[in-house]
């Protein structure tokens, strides 16, 4: 039979535990997911002819991503006055 | 290529809202939604200084984290967009941007919120490029044309840069260590010419 004071201590220690459990850091911030795209695949922009757009003066070769990234940076230029005056 | 970046030169912007009239003729955007506007401090006091705002394009969007349908995407240029199919016009992601960039139709009497709507950087959406339903979705893809957003390029005094982060990075660095101070801020000399001789004295007798 269990005596009275093995009981106490086991009951001390059962609160101890429990009350310094308290203690512990544990990571109390929600770790968020970031989610994964749902919707439906878009196409690139490279993959158009220039024939097909209206309008257009830049050129660049259908499917070819360098070709149109730097038809781009051409055309970035019309922004920048410094270009196109004399100075 | 680096990132699809807007810059607004607020030294420059004369608040005419011709990007925010650029972008709504461009896109044909309906009324009581702005994918762009201009932003006054101070208006009205001297040295007001005004700046185009839209959709920032951020690199890590709030908008696309707080999403509960998982709509947005990013391009590979750094665009960010998204689908209007899956779009459930909640309005998480109007509360979730800095920038006010989430713009919702007033679809019914009741305030009832449409599907979101935002500025595409002219990029278009989930459709096949340049068709009649990527239009009627989200205006105009001008990136698939090979040309910049219509607001950039219609800025009449070029505050509003548009395009590859790192070439519209150099322009706004170059112009900035060449316009000075002063009147040059404006370009004054750029627009009108610098003097042949500025310490010229104007002649005797002449009238101002």
């Amino acid at each position: 039979m269990i005596s009275a004071r093995k009981l106490i201590i086991g009951g001390l220690v059962v609160v101890a535990a429990t009350a310094l459990g308290g203690c512990g850091e544990k990571e109390q911030v929600i770790k968020y997911e970031q989610g994964k795209y749902q919707g439906k695949p878009d196409t690139q922009p490279w993959e158009n002819a220039p024939a097909d757009s209206l309008y257009t003066n830049s050129t660049w070769t259908k499917g070819d991503k360098s070709s149109w990234e730097s038809a781009l940076r051409a055309r970035s230029q019309n922004q920048n006055e410094y270009v196109h005056i004399d100075r | 290529m680096a990132r699809m970046k807007f810059i607004c030169d607020a030294e420059r912007c004369i608040e005419c809202n011709g990007c925010v009239t650029a972008c709504k003729n461009e896109n044909e955007v309906p009324w009581g939604v702005n994918r762009r506007r201009v932003v006054t401090l101070n208006d009205g006091v001297p040295g007001e200084k005004s700046i185009s705002v839209a959709c920032m394009h951020c690199s890590d969007a709030p908008c696309m984290a707080v999403c509960p349908v998982d709509c947005f995407y990013r391009t590979s240029e750094g665009v960010v967009l998204h689908d209007k199919d899956l779009c459930i016009g909640c309005g998480y992601c109007f509360y979730a941007c800095p920038f006010g960039a989430p713009q919702f139709p007033q679809a019914g009497a009741f305030g009832m919120r449409g599907k979101m709507d935002k500025c595409t950087f002219c990029a278009g959406g989930p459709e096949k490029d340049n068709s009649k339903e990527e239009f009627a979705k989200y205006g105009s893809n001008r990136l698939a044309q090979g040309k910049l957003p219509a607001c950039a390029e219609m800025c009449s005094t070029k505050a509003l840069l548009g395009g590859d982060g790192n070439v519209i990075a150099d322009i706004f660095r170059e112009r900035a260590l060449k316009r000075g101070k002063g009147a040059e801020v404006w370009g004054w000399s750029t627009a009108y010419g610098k003097p042949d001789n500025p310490q010229q004295q104007a002649p005797k007798g002449a009238k101002s």
